[in-house]
């Protein structure tokens, strides 16, 4: 790898969403404004110190800082490449148009604890980029854990039965997943006596074959209950319970991203290709992943309730990515890290607009939405325009990643794959297409006909924003943050040349 | 195998003498009883140091004289023989008013439990106990009403 | 002055604890800033003592002038040194704490409370600096007299937990003094370093043996490690609120001490090994102790009594790295004693805040605490969540140190205990903080809005209870954060080098 800069950079951008939580807990309900005045200041603040990464990093450099040590050979330590560089910028980059859209869902919708709701994202934002820009494993694990801890206070937001129970449930489900990471992460650092991210991996020639084997499982299993890989995904539809600007940033964005890009960063950069093509077990990950893929769909197909059945979607992609990935082929691995940015973009817009309905209706039905399009002509059109990318057509953003997705299991001649990725992409048709069309063609239900206008602008604003951007990003790929070019060098890390 | 238990009968009865006590301490159910125990257990223990140190043929505290110290330098050597090692004993003086304020402190405690149950027999206070936490008058003190 | 710095550290609690009842005799007021002040020299110098070590290696201090083995030395390694540190912090802290809930629980009485808690720190400070068995013992019973002293001053069930406590107490002191006696029997010698020296030879004499076997029982009773942990709960859940936070810290954590000393200093690491298998034994005691302690703790809806069991579980982990017997299980259980004394510390000054303010102990009343003691339950988190092992906090790491030395042991019973242990630990914690975080269900109609929150009353801990509260809360991230400082400096050093 090229030229190292040791610069701060990646800890300030750590830092300003923690130091923000803090101002916002201090500052309290009686100054509301001030409150979220902290909020959009650190976002637009982080936005900058992140975006200000893009230039050197596709220079082919890394930037590294390292805090402290932690034991022999690892520190607490960020280190920035291509990789986690797409991650912070999508997390940093969506958490502007999210506090926008949150200062208007909270306050339309007069909810309790504002403070700690603030709090808790700004915690999580801190750690998904603390995620994105950890230098090894153990960093990663702690981040990863500190954005476990944070999520739960949004889960649990309403304090209902219901969001209690979906609290209860998130927690086992991850922290069980935390404790398999750091036992899996023991055994790699008594193997390797490191633990620091090399693209191409670093466990290659050590310990036996069944035993690596053994510690992918472990880590799959850990990584992949946020990721929702099947069997572990059952608490992802029940944490939607949770506010729906919570759903759109940390369900579509931050903490199930957090696994999926835990899961890359495990399969690419510790395990490597090379080591998994030795193993052998590559088509068993993917296949593993692509039942998830289809059954996920499935599921879908049967929600009526709209954040759950995005919920499923939302399985059905994250599971597409890690499936783009497990293929290991150079087109496949564009497609899905491609596809964790793109994803991200099509499904926070999706998630606004559920909210925006939520909010103008109080419907979360799908069987609810009759007629709606008519009279919330934006919300509807954002959503038609995200759902359109979700299966993959163009020229939203998600026909380029489902695009490469296809060349690459072309590419390896597994024809299974690109069946699955196709049966996917019907399947997503078929659950989105008719809420769309309930939406602008049926009559509307009786009760809200005629009633009911748009959104607050300041949640109509960003989810139009985001839905945009899918578009641009759709024609031209590399659009103002260069996602395209920084997932090329990405894959050309990993593979090397 | 008699001559084996005689030949170290100190050890012996130590072990006897501490195991009555470890009974009286676990087997008992009154507790000024199980104080006891616990004074004989110590006690064992005392008696095993102290007869550690005891040397037969007569020796004796190891005290020299002036003379004695001089005529070491004058190639009498001392004897260990005739000397009884001290140590062990200074160690037990300690040890005694440890056990004396143990058993002090218990009696206080002792006197306390009297104070608050009007008994001392294990089981009974466990009753009254078990009616306290469930808010109930305690039984042995509404027999006495 | 500065070469007289360990005998300091034992005189001046001493001499302050005699001082004490008289001038509690007139002024009883003095007495709790006459304490602070005494305590503040032994948290002096053992500061001082620490630095020493770290710059120029373990020193010993003759006392009175007898050089070893036959007087008494004071010897101050790398592990004693760290020890000293935590005993005169968390002691100093715990005073600082004790006034407020003393003043009730202690009425009129309030100089025999300073008096005895000065004992109480000058032998658990005396236990840890001393290189000799006899004192060991002395400075153990100076402790655990002392401790009764307190323990019996609590709610309704102390004198009768107090003095179970005293017969289990002596039976562990005694088998610690037989110990020492067939030692001393075999060798003719009390003084640690020197014995160290005189035993390998004799490693296979059945005085030995026996003398061992009595060593790690009585130190096993002392440290409430299962089986021999049943007065331990109800002791710490009896005591008075202003004592547990001294004792159930740091009692069970110097007996552990105690431990280590034993295996690894008195005797060679490899003898609990090869000559007798008390190693194994006490791996397969901690499985079981986690376990038990996680399951009894489960089952309590008293706060203070679920954290006494959960101190039975956290015991398990210590003996747990000590059992596998290699580098990174020992540093765990340095590191451990260490994270786990702030961890209980925090949670025990948490739970007296709470029951000061009139909450008190039972987890099903704990709702809107949050809103009524923001500082308190921040702090209480803060120690639940390093307690269920989630970073940045300290638990985290010491339970990675315990699990790569179950790793390199190849112990994956052992390790998926220690996990699962956590597990349960965070269903415990997240229990209480749900409770004391959400709205009760009465209040959850269509307008919870914010003015429901500003009509409970804010009223959280005084001054003197929120300054400790806050203080080890703190040391908690920082413990976490440091930690590969503090093991670089001092616990890599405090392991026997041939792991």
């Amino acid at each position: 790898m090229g030229e190292v800069i040791y610069s701060a950079k990646p800890l300030w951008a750590v830092l300003v969403s923690m130091v923000a939580a803090f101002l916002i807990l201090l500052t309290g309900d009686k100054a509301r404004n001030l409150r979220e005045g902290w909020t959009i200041l650190a976002a637009l603040i982080k936005f900058g110190l992140v975006f200000s990464l893009i230039e050197p990093v596709l220079a082919g450099k890394t930037i590294e800082y390292t805090l402290i040590n932690l034991l022999p050979g690892v520190a607490l330590q960020f280190r920035v490449d291509a990789f986690g560089l797409l991650f912070g910028v999508v997390a940093a980059t969506l958490w502007i148009p999210t506090s926008f859209y949150s200062i208007g869902y909270v306050r339309t919708l007069n909810e309790h604890a504002q403070s700690r709701y603030f709090f808790s994202f700004a915690m999580c934002l801190s750690a998904a980029i603390g995620v994105a820009f950890a230098g090894n494993l153990l960093t990663l694990l702690i981040f990863y854990e500190i954005l476990t801890i944070a999520t739960w206070p949004l889960v649990i937001h309403h304090e209902d039965e219901s969001a209690i129970n979906g609290g209860r449930k998130y927690l086992v489900y991850t922290l069980t997943a935390g404790c398999i990471l750091l036992l899996a992460i023991g055994i790699t650092y008594s193997l390797a006596g490191t633990l620091d991210f090399v693209g191409g991996g670093f466990l290659a020639g050590h310990g036996s074959p069944g035993l690596l084997i053994i510690l992918l499982i472990m880590f799959i299993a850990g990584f992949g209950v946020k990721a929702g890989i099947m069997p572990f995904h059952e608490w992802l539809p029940s944490a939607m319970v949770a506010p729906t600007p919570v759903s759109a940033l940390l369900h579509a964005v931050a903490v199930v991203k957090a696994g999926v890009f835990g899961c890359v960063r495990v399969i690419l950069f510790v395990f490597g290709p090379q080591l998994l093509h030795e193993l052998g077990v590559w088509t068993i990950l993917a296949g593993v992943v692509a039942f998830t893929v289809v059954a996920a769909g499935l599921l879908a197909l049967g929600q009526d309730h709209l954040k759950r059945r995005l919920a499923f979607s939302t399985i059905n992609n994250l599971a597409l990515i890690i499936l783009g990935v497990s293929l290991l082929s150079k087109n496949s691995m564009t497609g899905g890290i491609l596809h964790l940015a793109n994803h991200a973009f099509m499904k926070i817009t999706l998630f606004f607009c559920a909210g925006a309905i939520y909010v103008k209706t109080h419907k979360d039905h799908v069987s609810q939405l009759d007629g709606l399009g008519r009279q919330m002509p934006f919300t509807f059109a954002a959503f038609a325009i995200a759902s359109m990318g979700l299966c993959g057509l163009p020229p939203v953003n998600g026909f380029i990643s489902k695009w490469f997705l296809c060349l690459g299991a072309v590419e390896t001649h597994q024809l299974v794959f690109l069946f699955v990725i196709l049966t996917s992409a019907m399947l997503d048709v078929a659950f989105f297409f008719p809420i769309i069309y309930n939406g602008f063609f049926k009559k509307p239900l009786p009760d809200v006909a005629g009633k009911i206008d748009e959104a607050p602008l300041i949640m109509v604003i960003p989810l139009c924003a985001t839905a945009l951007f899918s578009i641009i990003f759709g024609i031209f790929p590399n659009a103002f943050l260069n996602f395209f070019n920084i997932v090329r060098l990405a894959v050309t890390n990993v593979l090397g040349g | 195998m008699t001559e084996y238990f005689l030949a170290k009968y100190n050890f012996w009865i130590y072990v006897v003498l501490m195991m009555i006590g470890l009974y009286a301490m676990m087997g008992k159910r009154n507790l000024v009883k199980k104080l006891i125990g616990m004074n004989i257990f110590q006690t064992s223990i005392i008696l095993l140091f102290v007869s550690a140190g005891v040397k037969k043929g007569g020796a004796t505290v190891p005290i020299l004289r002036h003379s004695d110290y001089g005529s070491v330098h004058a190639e009498h050597l001392i004897r260990v023989a005739d000397y009884l090692n001290p140590l062990p004993h200074v160690l037990m003086l300690t040890a005694i008013v440890v056990s004396i304020a143990t058993t002090g402190v218990a009696l206080a405690t002792l006197i306390l439990i009297y104070k608050r149950y009007n008994t001392l027999e294990e089981d009974e206070i466990m009753a009254i106990r078990k009616d306290i936490r469930s808010y109930k008058t305690p039984r042995i003190l509404r027999s006495k009403d | 002055m500065i070469d007289q710095l360990p005998a300091l550290i034992i005189v001046a609690p001493m001499l302050g604890a005699f001082l004490t009842p008289i001038i509690g005799w007139r002024y009883q007021h003095l007495c709790y800033p006459w304490t602070l002040l005494v305590l503040t020299i032994p948290l002096y110098s053992a500061v001082g003592a620490l630095f020493k070590v770290i710059r120029s290696g373990p020193f010993g201090y003759n006392l009175g002038g007898w050089a070893p083995p036959w007087g008494i030395e004071y010897r101050i390694d790398y592990l004693s040194a760290i020890m000293l540190v935590l005993i005169a912090t968390i002691g100093f802290l715990a005073a600082v704490n004790a006034r407020p809930a003393g003043k009730t629980e202690f009425k009129g009485k309030e100089a025999q409370l300073y008096t005895l808690f000065l004992l109480q720190i000058t032998g658990l400070l005396g236990i840890v600096i001393t290189g000799d068995l006899f004192n060991i013992f002395v400075f153990l019973e100076i402790t655990s007299l002392s401790g009764y002293g307190l323990i019996a001053h609590g709610e309704e069930g102390a004198p009768m937990a107090t003095f179970n406590y005293i017969i289990i107490g002596t039976i562990g002191a005694s088998f610690y003094l037989l110990g020492v006696g067939y030692l001393y029997m075999a060798t003719g010698s009390l003084n640690i370093a020197d014995l160290a020296t005189i035993l390998p030879a004799l490693y296979h004499s059945k005085m030995i043996l026996v003398g061992f076997a009595f060593f790690t029982t009585g130190v096993a009773i002392k440290m409430g490690l299962f089986p021999l942990h049943i007065w331990m709960p109800d002791a710490y859940t009896t005591a008075p609120n202003s004592v547990s936070t001294l004792i159930a810290p740091l009692m069970t954590k110097v007996a552990a001490y105690l431990m280590i000393r034993i295996l690894f200093t008195l005797f060679a690491p490899d003898f609990a090994i090869s000559v007798v298998p008390v190693a194994t034994i006490l791996g397969w005691l901690a499985v079981i102790a986690i376990i038990v302690g996680g399951v009894k703790a489960l089952a309590q809806t008293d706060i203070k009594r679920m954290v006494a069991y959960i101190m039975v579980a956290e015991v398990g982990y210590i003996v747990m790295g000590i059992s596998v017997m290699n580098r990174a299980g020992l540093t765990g259980a340095i590191l451990h004693i260490i994270n786990d004394a702030c961890m209980i510390f925090c949670l025990f000054l948490t739970i007296g805040a709470i029951s000061y303010r009139g909450h008190g102990r039972e987890i099903n009343h704990f709702q809107n605490l949050s809103k009524k003691m923001p500082l308190t339950m921040a702090a209480f988190v803060i120690a639940a969540l390093s307690m269920c092992g989630i970073p940045p906090a300290c638990g985290f790491f010491s339970k990675w140190y315990l699990i790569m030395g179950m790793i390199t042991a190849g112990q994956w019973i052992f390790a998926a205990t220690l996990l699962g242990s956590s597990l349960i630990n965070a269903v415990l914690f997240f229990r209480i903080i749900e409770k004391a975080y959400l709205a009760p269900p009465e209040s959850q109609g269509h307008n919870h809005t914010d003015h429901e929150a500003e009509e409970i009353e804010r009223n959280d801990a005084p001054l003197s209870m929120m300054i400790p509260i806050i203080m080890s809360a703190l040391a908690i991230l920082l413990l976490g954060l440091f930690s590969g400082k503090i093991i670089d400096a001092v616990i890599q050093h405090a392991v026997p080098a041939i792991f």
